[in-house]
């Protein structure tokens, strides 16, 4: 796995043996008072990864990342960074910098002064200073706003402020507090780019946390769902949408139907589920043994869900069911199939034609399908 | 729709002109005019069933000879100093002390910070006359203090405290401390806690990023205090002629002397009169600080 080879290499030193992470949390537990805000976390993290910590508010990622900064340190177990335990070391010594959710530039200094901030507490020389900072200016394109205070700039530029500043030190790894959420949603798309073509120059280790599934899935190279203090799946942006571990995961991560059924073994790792009286077994593919007889869920997302008026011939699943509702979104409408169950489907189409020329209207009895490998089978 | 905008405006400045504008025409005048043995006790009073002439003559009647007389005793303009003296220094021991307790109240838990703000100004519940007498009691020579240092064996003799300087500058920051904690509290508590740990984040110690973010972003708090103490302490009167001894000189104890003792109502009202210019720099810096301080949070 880890031979050298000409082709371009994907970047993924989580599959490389013989990578050491950066940062590496072992049975990481932290309490206050009664609550546990992490749960005997494990976790590691490699050199210039853009690792992103999602989850609902509550869920433990913002605590990880202030445990990772200094801010708090761990009830129980122990954070390494690059192979050295940090507890001992107050915030101001760690190589690492924080962008923070408010962004926390000072109000009564420049653009200039906040982004000199960092450097000058540092041993660096004057005129170093003054190049590093220049160059930060440069890399946010905020050249013009040198002299502004934070008050009289627009937020997105407050927010490149912040990267800027943040950035300054050259940290060895740069935490991130939700730090597009401020911004409106146009701003925000243009943002994440910019982000991770920032994160490229610089070669920087980014964790970001954030409670945006698009934004995780758009910046990550690898995202970890959390929830009440536990990772529920760590794995590439891919990965987590096409083969989540769990119920949870599926659910948190974009838009999914799910049915509940009973597996029986159909060869290789092909499963049917029986999920209703009187309806063909739906077929799927789970790469872990299960039982006969298990208890899952068939988990379909609404894009791999085919919508046709009459019962396809060779498909692997095919159920019929009336339009219920339809949610034209522009792009895509999504229709809502209630099947003879009552259970609703989502089925996306995308608006190839005109909306007037449009197949499918309310009360139609339609077809719904999909593939033996579109639906997985998820037993948690 | 104009004139009731008119007729708001207007309140507020008739107010201004009857209660200030008016008394203080009143003291000018008397300030230009001559002591006299008379009621009132001056010269000359305007008697406008004389017509013109009776004008005429009002007028050139009044003159500065009263100011002449301020600048030749060197009592008054060392009066005046040593009352800026006394400002300052108390100003600067009032910010000392308030500095740490507004920031105390700051920091300490939400739960607590409304009682720790009742416990700020509940002294003004209680007359200020009185609590000046009870610091009487407290210095005396026989007061609370000396008797608890003699009694805890510091000191054999009990201190002279009632009557000196010192009496007066522990009377004016017990007396004026609320004024400088409140508008200090109001800045620290607005400060982001983010701010310091963005500080320390990038280097700071705690102690640095003290002085670094939370004393520049509480300056508007420390200005507005320091002025809210500074200028009622120039004109001080009660502390410096209840705590004060004979050799304590302020302004204000001067021109209650010139009123009442000497009643020579011309001389005090042009002390009163030069003591409200000295005032008008520091109020008139005050709000052109507030102004721009209104100006940068737009």
């Amino acid at each position: 796995m880890a031979q050298p080879s000409k082709t371009p290499v994907v970047f993924a030193p989580w599959e490389d043996e013989t990578q050491k992470p950066i940062i590496q949390f072992k049975n990481v537990t932290k309490r206050f008072g009664n609550f546990t805000a992490i749960d005997n976390l494990s976790l590691d993290i490699f050199e210039r990864e853009f690792f992103a910590l999602l989850g609902p508010s509550g869920c433990g990622k913002t605590t990880i990342m202030r445990m990772l900064a200094g801010f708090e340190t761990a009830t129980e177990g122990t954070i390494l960074l690059g192979g050295k335990d940090i507890s001992p070391v107050p915030p101001n010594k760690r190589p690492v910098n924080m962008m923070f959710q408010s962004y926390a530039l000072f109000p009564h200094l420049s653009v200039w002064d906040n982004i000199a901030f960092g450097l000058r507490r540092s041993s660096m020389p004057k005129d170093e200073i003054g190049a590093r900072v220049d160059e930060m200016l440069r890399l946010t394109r905020m050249e013009k706003f040198a002299k502004r205070k934070p008050h009289q700039i627009s937020g997105g530029q407050r927010q490149r402020v912040a990267l800027a500043r943040s950035l300054a030190k050259a940290p060895k790894l740069l935490l991130l507090d939700e730090p597009l959420g401020a911004l409106d949603k146009k701003l925000r798309h243009d943002t994440q780019f910019e982000l991770m073509d920032i994160q490229e120059k610089t070669g920087t280790t980014f964790v970001i946390v954030t409670h945006d599934q698009e934004e995780a899935m758009t910046v990550a190279s690898r995202v970890a769902v959390m929830d009440h203090g536990k990772l529920i799946q760590v794995a590439t942006p891919a990965a987590i949408y096409e083969t989540p571990n769990s119920v949870y995961v599926a659910d948190f991560i974009g838009e999914v139907n799910l049915i509940e059924g009973n597996a029986k073994k159909a060869g290789g790792d092909k499963y049917e589920v029986s999920w209703a009286e009187g309806q063909a077994a739906l077929r799927g593919s789970c790469p872990r043994e299960i039982a006969d007889g298990t208890r899952v869920t068939y988990a379909i997302r609404p894009e791999k869900v085919a919508i046709s008026a009459d019962k396809p011939k060779d498909a692997a699943n095919a159920i019929q069911g009336t339009v219920h509702d339809i949610a034209y979104l522009g792009n895509i409408s999504t229709y809502h199939v209630m099947l003879p169950t009552g259970q609703v489907i989502k089925a996306q189409e995308s608006n190839t034609r005109r909306l007037a020329n449009r197949h499918f209207t309310w009360e139609d009895k339609v077809w719904l399908s999909f593939t033996d490998t579109a639906g997985v089978i998820l037993t948690e | 729709m104009n004139y009731r905008r008119l007729f708001l405006i207007g309140i507020p400045y008739v107010w201004l002109l009857a209660l200030f504008l008016v008394p203080f025409i009143i003291v000018l005048k008397i300030s230009l005019s001559d002591i006299a043995l008379s009621i009132p006790p001056y010269t000359p009073t305007l008697d406008l069933a004389e017509g013109w002439a009776g004008i005429k003559d009002f007028f050139s009647k009044l003159d500065f000879d009263n100011f002449l007389f301020l600048k030749s005793d060197p009592l008054y303009w060392k009066a005046y100093v040593s009352s800026l003296q006394i400002a300052i220094l108390s100003t600067t021991m009032t910010l000392l002390v308030g500095y740490p307790i507004a920031y105390g109240m700051a920091r300490a838990p939400e739960e607590w910070r409304a009682t720790l703000m009742m416990l700020v100004i509940l002294p003004f519940w209680t007359s200020f006359l009185i609590r000046v007498y009870s610091w009487m009691g407290i210095l005396g020579k026989e007061g609370f203090f000396n008797s608890a240092l003699i009694w805890l064996g510091f000191i054999d003799e009990p201190l002279t405290i009632l009557n000196t300087n010192t009496a007066v500058y522990i009377g004016i920051v017990y007396t004026y401390l609320p004024f400088m904690i409140l508008p200090i509290y109001a800045a620290l508590e607005k400060l982001d806690i983010s701010l310091l740990e963005a500080a320390e984040d990038l280097g700071c110690t705690r102690t640095s990023a003290f002085w670094l973010v939370t004393l520049p972003l509480s300056r508007p708090g420390i200005v507005a205090g320091c002025f809210l103490v500074f200028i009622p302490v120039i004109g001080e009167f009660v502390i410096p002629s209840l705590l004060g001894g004979s050799n304590t000189l302020m302004i204000g104890k001067v021109l209650f002397e010139e009123f009442s003792s000497n009643r020579d109502w011309p001389v005090a009202s042009a002390v009163a009169v030069l003591l409200l210019l000295i005032v008008v720099v520091p109020i008139v810096l005050f709000q052109r600080s507030q102004e721009r301080q209104a100006e940068a949070q737009k």
